[in-house]
């Protein structure tokens, strides 16, 4: 066994416990704080059923960003669908026998590559052309960005330019899940790529990538609309007209 | 202390979003509250020693009593969705006035003191030290802040910054930085029983008053009581409506209304106040205090009906928060919302034949109707949702004959908010009450110049006194501005229904 396999074995392995731990650990502390108050963004459904049907439109199509601004929108749902077709095409690693959506998925996946990395582009060039975005950028927007760009280029370059050894790969990542490690392919563009898909599980429970839990948790967007219908209230309120 | 010379905005035929201009907010400041006026709240009178400390302490425990802040501080990507929503940036090009940036005032703190990457990568992530200077900033541009809430139906996560305004001024308060306009007229509703300072015999006094002009006006006894046990309805409206003009135009179309559907209804001298500055300055004990009188005053009384007047944020309070904070309301009648706003009552009534107009009577009007932001975003009225844009848009098409909408794009959840919100209504923010209006102007112009619209209508107390104070700024006048009620004041048929 390498040392480099073991290095890479190791950094899969905390970066996936940083990534599980570390978010739950904030959808913990989200479902912890409680909502004292009815403050949902009016027109608000008025059901719960309602209210999930907002959300499914929040989070599948971006529907208040579409409203804001039509290139923030084009740019940044493209990216996250294109995202998740390169998530799903990149399955047939950690499967065998490979399931039958995954393997429809393949070919859409490699053009989702393509249109994930203009699309990153996009966003980028936002932050630098529009004068109000490019006043909030901090560096780690910026980085955000690079970092994906990366992540997308190299994995690009291994389909197009330079191949790697998918089959070796494909072993390597089935031996992490069985606990069962085989030799990891000592490809330059590789270990890169798998670098930085380790960094970006590590920093998304630390980072604004908490937006992804985050959204679920908003209070304007996932109250239903019926104040004068039920009473609502928190724990640390109630405790109020206790001692009143 | 007059405030300096400022250039009221030129408007433009169309909206245009101005380029970012550091620093063109930062002067500033509204009035500090002095020792009393903090005291009487409960807050410390001045700036205490220790207040870094007290501020973390502060925000780690608001952190944990709203889910709103915990989420808002993380989930923000700098999208920049929100940076061309704000009317003060509109009208200002200051980029603190950015919802984001205006949120990220608190954000750079909570990242140095709360995260892992602001403690140990500070820079990376813009996250600083909480030093006098950002304390300053806090205190300029949290108070520039209407809490319209404009920001949060265009964010992709519903990021709220009125919820991030509200915990900083009440983190702020905690520290002894209090704003005088709002926590003077919070220690007013303690002492007296509304924002204006009016005691009872001079409630008394003016509604005796308008019962003797509206007999003169009509010819008939239509009654304007108050303390009276046993009525059906207690009506809770802001106490402009008592004395400002053209607010009392409404309070006369209220009790026009009551008395040609024969509703028994009171006024309470206890509860003589709609509006709730405690959620201006997002304090929940506050806000519960001030609304207690309400409930105090609904027992006392022995009402079957809450009914509120034409108030924004004290229908946002009332509609979204009562039931929280004084519920349950098992003691009412069960058969009609409560509490119910009185477009509500208005339009229920006309929709069952129950009122008649002379729509005529309004002929000289060519109306629009500017949607007040809390009403819009933070509430709702009848039973199905966008019901507070429809109700008082038809009880104006049934009073009067000529009515044109704004451009869609500044009406309903997108209205603008009229510069003078979320406790900004105060002389020492003129330059900021102006600049502030402009989105709302230039939708205004084009109405005026297509339609030769003449009236703008509401339903909100702050709209009302902000509207009447800016709209000569930008050249028109004053008594454009008016209430839906006294649409319906001017046009309901009174004695021979």
């Amino acid at each position: 066994m390498s040392t480099l396999t073991v290095i890479y074995a190791v950094l899969f392995y905390v970066a996936t416990a940083v990534l599980v731990l570390g978010v739950a650990n904030k959808i913990r502390t989200y479902a912890k704080a409680p909502a004292p108050l009815k403050i949902p963004t009016t027109p608000a459904p008025l059901t719960a059923s309602g209210v999930r049907w907002r959300m499914a439109r929040e989070v599948v199509f971006f529907e208040s960003l579409f409203k804001s601004s039509k290139w923030t929108w084009i740019f940044g749902w493209l990216f996250h669908v294109t995202l998740l077709l390169v998530t799903l095409r990149h399955l047939r690693y950690f499967q065998e026998p490979v399931w039958l959506p995954v393997q429809l998925v393949q070919p859409l996946g490699i053009m989702a590559g393509f249109a994930m990395v203009a699309a990153l582009g996009g966003l980028w060039a936002r932050r630098w052309l529009v004068d109000r975005v490019r006043y909030i950028s901090t560096p780690s927007d910026h980085l955000m960005l690079l970092l994906l760009l990366a992540i997308g280029l190299s994995g690009l370059t291994m389909r197009f330019v330079a191949h790697t050894d998918i089959i070796a790969f494909k072993a390597f990542v089935l031996g992490l899940m069985r606990f069962d490690w085989q030799p990891l392919p000592a490809d330059p563009v590789l270990l890169v790529h798998l670098a930085l898909v380790a960094l970006l599980m590590i920093i998304f429970p630390i980072s604004k990538l908490l937006h992804a839990p985050g959204v679920f948790f908003s209070p304007t967007r996932n109250q239903a609309d019926n104040a004068r219908e039920v009473r609502h209230i928190s724990a640390w309120a109630a405790a109020l007209d206790k001692k009143a | 202390m007059a405030t300096a010379a400022f250039e009221t905005p030129k408007l433009k035929s169309y909206p245009v979003i101005p380029l970012v201009q550091v620093g063109a907010m930062s002067h500033i400041k509204s009035f500090p509250a002095a020792g009393p006026i903090q005291k009487a709240l409960g807050f410390p009178e001045e700036l205490v020693e220790d207040w870094q400390d007290k501020v973390i302490a502060k925000m780690g425990e608001m952190l944990g009593k709203y889910r709103s802040l915990q989420v808002y501080m993380d989930a923000c990507v700098h999208c920049g969705a929100c940076s061309d929503k704000c009317h003060y940036f509109l009208g200002s090009g200051d980029p603190k006035n950015m919802p984001v940036a205006r949120q990220d005032l608190m954000r750079k703190v909570y990242r140095r003191y709360f995260t892992f990457a602001g403690k140990h990568f500070p820079k990376l992530v813009g996250a600083v030290d909480l030093t006098r200077e950002v304390l300053d900033e806090w205190y300029s541009y949290y108070n520039q802040c209407s809490e319209c809430r404009r920001c949060s139906v265009f964010c992709p996560y519903g990021i709220d910054t009125a919820e991030v305004t509200m915990a900083a001024r009440e983190i702020m308060d905690s520290i002894g930085l209090g704003q005088k306009y709002s926590n003077e007229i919070i220690g007013k509703v303690h002492r007296i029983g509304n924002n204006l300072g009016l005691p009872g015999p001079a409630l008394i006094n003016t509604l005796e008053g308008l019962e003797e002009d509206t007999k003169d006006d009509t010819g008939i006894d239509v009654k304007f009581p108050i303390d009276v046990k046993g009525a059906e309805v207690l009506l809770i409206t802001p106490s402009a409506d008592f004395f400002s003009e053209p607010h009392v135009e409404s309070l006369i179309g209220y009790a026009k209304v009551f008395h040609a559907a024969g509703i028994s209804w009171t006024l309470s001298s206890h509860a003589s106040e709609a509006g709730n500055f405690g959620m201006f300055i997002g304090n929940y004990e506050q806000m519960r205090k001030i609304t207690m009188r309400v409930k105090e005053a609904a027992l006392e009384l022995g009402v079957k009906r809450l009914v509120v007047g034409e108030c924004g944020h004290a229908w946002r309070v009332a509609y979204s928060f009562w039931n929280t904070l004084i519920g349950p309301f098992d003691y009412l009648d069960p058969r009609y919302p409560v509490p119910q706003h009185i477009c509500e009552l208005t339009d229920d009534l006309i929709q069952r034949g129950a009122l008649k107009f002379d729509k005529e009577a309004n002929d000289s009007r060519i109306i629009t109707f500017h949607d007040s932001c809390n009403v819009a975003r933070g509430s709702r009225m009848g039973n199905m949702p966008g019901g507070q844009f429809i109700i008082p848009r038809r009880i104006i098409t049934s009073v009067a004959n000529h009515f044109y909408d704004m451009a869609p794009e500044t009406i309903h959840e997108s209205t603008f908010c009229c510069g003078g919100g979320g406790g900004l209504l105060t002389d020492d923010l003129m330059e900021l009450r102006v600049k502030g209006a402009l989105p709302r102007m230039e939708a205004l112009k084009n109405v005026v110049d297509d339609h030769g619209v003449n009236f703008m209508a509401m339903i909100c107390a702050i709209c009302k006194a902000q509207f009447t104070k800016v709209l000569p700024y930008y050249g028109f006048d004053m008594s454009m501005v008016g209430g839906v009620h006294q649409l319906v004041s001017k046009a309901i048929r009174l004695g021979d229904k």
